[in-house]
């Protein structure tokens, strides 16, 4: 780091809200306009801070959906009984500020240098941040071949599918649903296996590089399925939501 | 209560250390397990950060915030290092 950047404080900073996108029922991407923002790479978050009238302040770490270059956005998914994602998804309205600080991370984050083949696994929301990867991969060109795996529950659960349907440039994206399929559905159900995964995966012999996020029971079997597979550990990156979905 | 991960956490090492750490190296001081600090478990509900090893589950480090200063624990580590610059 020394040399090449200076080191920044993390500082909080009032970020307007510029839109909201709905994506599901319970999920919505927030765009944000931060007076000072210097940039981020593809995998990064950012931590969110409300304070209460009476003083209490919540603090919560959300996934940036935007890929570098593209207009900061976040991506949150409503939990019941959240203190902080209700007001999220359902009262923030544009025009509004938010408190922020970022970008943060920097373990779980790609880059358009690494021309490994790249296999994405999404439990539920997370597929945020390899959104971001995926996006940022398609902008900058990337020659890296790209699989996103995306568990979800039903069909209507999918984020991003409009956009995730569009890709055609050597990434694949491939779905189960766990709860419910649609009549007619010709893609995987149930949970992630390790017969889906040994499908899917790119052999261990292309040292591909895998990003798994999600909820915690999802990247422990799918990482430990990778690992399983011939998958170095330190090439299987992890990012953990906690059990209910959301940090 | 829910266990996350060290990536969550990024922003609270940051103001304790000055710099990005969840790519950093940990070594369990109990077990010795080696891991990036990403991969550590996580349990913020408690009246601070307790962060324990995926391996034995010793605490490694603890991070409580009075009156605006951290105070960090950090004697369950063996070693913590932060990898050689991009």
């Amino acid at each position: 780091m020394e040399g090449t950047a200076v080191r920044r404080r993390l500082t909080w900073q009032a970020a307007t809200v510029t839109s909201l996108t709905r994506e599901t029922a319970s999920v919505v991407t927030i765009e944000l306009d931060p007076p000072d923002w210097p940039g981020h790479r593809a995998g990064q978050h950012l931590d969110v801070r409300l304070t209460a009238e009476d003083g209490y302040i919540a603090e919560r770490s959300y996934s940036i959906a935007s890929a570098p270059g593209e207009p900061l956005a976040i991506t949150v998914e409503r939990l019941e009984n959240g203190e902080v994602s209700p007001y999220l998804t359902q009262e923030l309205r544009a025009g509004d500020e938010l408190e922020l600080r970022g970008p943060i991370g920097g373990y779980f984050v790609w880059g358009p240098g690494d021309r490994s083949p790249l296999l994405l696994l999404a439990g539920g929301s997370g597929v945020v941040p390899l959104r971001s990867i995926l996006q940022d991969r398609s902008r900058t060109g990337s020659d890296a071949p790209a699989r996103l795996l995306y568990s979800a529950r039903t069909l209507a659960d999918v984020i991003y599918r409009d956009e995730l349907d569009r890709y055609h440039d050597g990434a694949e994206v491939i779905y189960t649903l766990t709860r419910a399929q649609p009549p007619g559905w010709t893609g995987h159900s149930g949970r992630v296996d390790a017969a889906l995964l040994a499908q899917v995966a790119w052999p261990a012999g292309a040292s591909p590089l895998a990003f798994v996020c999600g909820p915690t029971n999802f990247v422990e079997a799918v990482a430990a399925g990778l690992v399983d597979l011939g998958y170095p550990p330190e090439r299987v990156k992890t990012e953990r939501f906690g059990a209910t979905g959301g940090r | 209560m829910d266990a996350l991960d060290g990536n969550a956490i990024g922003g609270l090492l940051i103001d304790a250390f000055s710099t990005e750490m969840t790519a950093a190296s940990s070594t369990c001081g109990t077990c010795g397990a080696i891991r990036p600090v990403a991969e550590l478990v996580v349990y913020r509900q408690a009246p601070g950060t307790v962060v324990r090893c995926r391996t034995c589950g010793s605490v490694l480090m603890v991070f409580v915030t009075v009156r605006g200063v951290i105070c960090a624990d950090l004697t369950g580590l063996a070693s913590l290092s932060q990898p050689e610059p991009a």
